[in-house]
């Protein structure tokens, strides 16, 4: 995803994670928008459920997503 | 709960929902911080009184669900499942910031299934009431039949109504939000049975994660082990499941509710300022920046205090010898516990002030952002975004600097940072780092304006750096721990810091600091000053006729002989004999028993180096301040041996070195003592460092000599 770009939750690629994802308001049918990413690239931070959240890449890669 | 005895309620809520600010309201200066028994996690907890009535009040660790994802909330979960066993606590108050009114609710709705009376505190409602949005309160408190009790803890506002509620108590709710789903109810079903539950979520639960639910006895796990199997029940398989259908109904009640939907004004606003603060270049720099400054102000605005306790505690040490004479009892009490006392005082200023400033960070919501910058980076050495603060803070004072850890909730990288943090060198290592260089290095000038002993000096800063990302990486792969670390962390919005809650921080950091590791700083001092007191035989009685009659044909002055005696008594002290048993191992790193004293006392702090080579070579009672004297005598030395100087570069250095990375400071192992509550990690410490500077120092003797 870019910067700026929204996109839709349809799933999630890691079982445990999915659950504490979800738990924090990833939810599958959320919309979810990458607003930027760390100067190295990593972690990243996305706005769902009406907050930010940041993420590593290893953990955001796990959510499957719709545009 | 018995008439007469408080209480007691718990505040629970979601990290960054203002649930410490509510706490602080409630309790002011009538708080304290205990333990939960068997862990590291501290709890913190304070009274109030509304009306006729006491309550206890204990802030639990903020957590996002009842399903643990750190020791931090496994401790909380543990505490709300087993209230009907332990009738703990009479009422749950749950704090949510109105700000994210959904994913606050999750837990609420969890909390509110497990049959506790529950109060609903939304909190931060004035920002609410900025955004433009409007929530019909009575209509949620009447969906999910609890009291609602809007605040803004950050003014204060609301608080009185919430103390008057929570008098009132709350009655638990008997229906269940979770409904659960037909190929689970059965096994409910049997488990409420079959364990005498009556809660419906709290039977689920069991189901679900039995081992986490301390109070189970070993015959009810087999139980539910039992109807797990009969009835197929997966664990975990529906625990995503379940936050589905809570977040459902949540949606739902939330668009019941909401009268006026409001804008995004403040969220934008936060992230307007991200792209500041977390851009490539600025971000870095501003970080830096404030790291310096916070670096800076620990060594600038610490000074003055710390030199006003350090003469205070001396005037009161010659004022006792000056009334009281020379007793045995009076040297323990002025020479011993004094600057005992004195030697943990003396930290206070430089806690104060760096907690000042974690305190100030976390409450905007910095600090988040810095784990952000600094989380990919610092993960390669095994350690945490949140290290970054620690080991900065290290080359001021270690001792603020480890206790800054336990922001570090994944176990493995706080041990580490606590580890590796003595190894940035600290600054009471700058005055024997001063007058070695001043010994072996030449005042002169490199490549036009570089200083070649100021060269030396980043050198030796650079060094301690290196060792301890090194260490850590070394350590991380060493230390197996199962838990696995996850970021998935939140970013705040914005916010002015409340001043009231970062007094009241310092308070608490500086008066655990003083009561638990002065403790031990205390007790070993003492030990130290009598080791280097009393010797065997009456060696220091008989002090002052030897030396007169070894330096009968010299002119001594009163001062000379006063010195002489001095570094007589030291030699023949238990400390000196240690000192010359201590020889053949040092001897391979290039020092004498003279040096071996003076590094058996500054174990207790490094700056006694200087004060202790001061009297072993009989200079007496020096102002650390006049190195020249001391920087001469021990140019002069010279050793019996080879008849050379004793303080050659290859000395030098190997002295050098080996006080970079040596555990030399009783007061860091106090502290990481009572960190980690116990012994096991500072005696790893104190060994791996010590290994650490024996080995270098030995290298580099050898290689330069």
């Amino acid at each position: 995803m870019k910067p700026g770009e929204s996109a839709i939750i349809s799933g999630f690629t890691d079982f445990e994670l999915s659950v504490k994802l979800m738990e924090m308001g990833c939810l599958p049918g959320a919309s979810i928008r990458f607003n930027f990413s760390a100067p190295l690239g990593d972690p990243v931070c996305i706005s769902v459920a009406g907050y930010e959240l940041s993420l590593r890449m290893e953990e955001a890669k796990t959510i499957s997503i719709l545009n | 709960m018995s008439a007469g005895s408080p209480l007691q309620i718990a505040l629970i809520g979601n990290p960054n929902s203002g649930k410490t600010s509510l706490f602080n309201h409630l309790t002011g200066l009538n708080q304290k911080v205990g333990n939960f028994p068997g862990v590291t996690v501290e709890k913190k907890i304070g009274g109030f009184r509304s009306g006729t009535t006491e309550m206890e009040v204990t802030d639990l660790p903020g957590i996002y669900s009842i399903y643990p994802r750190s020791i931090d909330e496994r401790i909380v979960s543990e505490i709300l499942l087993g209230h009907h066993q332990t009738h703990q606590p009479d009422l749950a108050v749950v704090v949510v910031d109105a700000t994210n009114l959904k994913r606050g609710l999750l837990l609420a709705t969890q909390v509110i299934d497990l049959g506790l009376p529950v109060i609903l505190v939304l909190n931060m409602m004035d920002l609410v009431a900025q955004s433009g949005i409007s929530y019909d309160l009575a209509r949620l408190s009447q969906r999910l039949k609890v009291p609602v009790i809007p605040i803004n803890a950050r003014a204060g506002s609301g608080v009185e109504a919430l103390k008057i509620a929570i008098a009132g108590g709350s009655n638990p709710v008997t229906n269940q939000i979770f409904q659960g789903w037909s190929e689970t109810n059965s096994a409910v079903d049997l488990i409420q049975e079959s364990l005498s539950v009556d809660n419906r979520y709290e039977a689920y639960l069991m189901l679900e994660q039995p081992h986490s639910l301390g109070f189970l006895t070993a015959e009810d796990q087999k139980v539910i082990t039992g109807i797990r199997n009969q009835s197929g029940f997966v664990p975990g398989k529906f625990q995503g499941a379940e936050t589905i259908q809570r977040y459902g109904f949540i949606q739902d009640l939330i668009t019941e509710i909401t009268l006026k939907p409001g804008n995004e004004t403040l969220h934008n606003k936060s992230l307007a300022y991200d792209a500041i603060l977390t851009h490539k270049i600025w971000g870095y720099l501003i970080f830096f920046g404030i790291l310096f400054l916070i670096f800076q102000s620990i060594f600038a605005w610490a000074t003055i205090p710390m030199d006003l306790i350090d003469s205070a505690f001396a005037s009161l040490s010659s004022i006792i010898h000056h009334q009281l004479g020379s007793g045995p009892l009076v040297r323990l009490v002025a020479d011993g516990i004094i600057p005992g006392i004195g030697g943990i005082l003396i930290f206070v200023p430089q806690i104060a002030i760096l907690f000042a400033f974690i305190a100030v960070l976390e409450e905007t919501g910095y600090m988040a952002r810095v784990v952000f910058l600094m989380d990919k980076v610092m993960r390669k050495f095994g350690l945490n975004g949140r290290s970054v603060v620690p080991l900065m803070s290290g080359i001021a004072c270690a001792i603020p600097a480890i206790m800054a850890t336990r922001t570090i909730d994944n176990w493995k990288e706080r041990i580490i940072t606590i580890l590796v943090t003595p190894l940035m060198s600290c600054s009471a290592r700058l005055p024997i780092f001063t007058i070695l260089i001043a010994l072996i290095i030449p005042d002169q000038m490199v490549l036009g304006f570089f200083n070649l002993q100021g060269l030396a000096l980043m050198f030796l800063y650079l060094l301690g750096f290196i060792a301890a990302i090194l260490s850590a990486w070394v350590m991380s792969k060493i230390i197996r721990l199962k838990e696995r670390s996850y970021l998935i962390m939140e970013l705040p919005t914005y916010r002015m810091p409340r001043w009231n809650n970062v007094g009241l921080t310092i308070l608490e950091k500086t008066r655990s600091f003083v009561v638990e590791a002065g403790k031990v700083i205390l007790a070993i001092s003492i030990v130290l000053w009598v080791l280097a007191s009393y010797g065997p035989g009456d060696n220091i009685e008989q002090a002052e006729e030897r030396v007169a009659e070894q330096y009968k044909n010299a002119r001594l002055t009163e001062q000379g002989f006063k010195d002489k005696v001095a570094a007589y008594k030291l030699e023949h002290s238990y400390a000196g004999i240690l000192g010359k048993g201590l020889e053949p191992v040092i001897k391979p790193l290039g020092y004498d028993w003279k040096i071996g004293i003076a590094l058996l006392t500054s174990f207790a702090a490094r700056e006694v180096f200087v004060g202790t080579m001061a009297t072993i070579y009989s200079i007496g009672s020096v102002d650390q301040d006049d190195e020249a004297t001391i920087k001469n005598r021990m140019r002069d030395e010279i050793n019996p041996e080879t008849g050379e100087h004793r303080f050659t570069p290859a000395v030098g250095l190997s002295l050098l070195v080996f006080y970079t990375f040596a555990m030399q400071c009783m007061s860091t192992l106090a502290v990481v003592y009572r960190e980690t509550k116990g012994w096991k990690w500072p005696v790893i410490q104190l060994i791996y460092m010590t290994a650490l500077a024996y080995l270098s120092a030995f290298i580099v003797y050898q290689v330069l000599s």
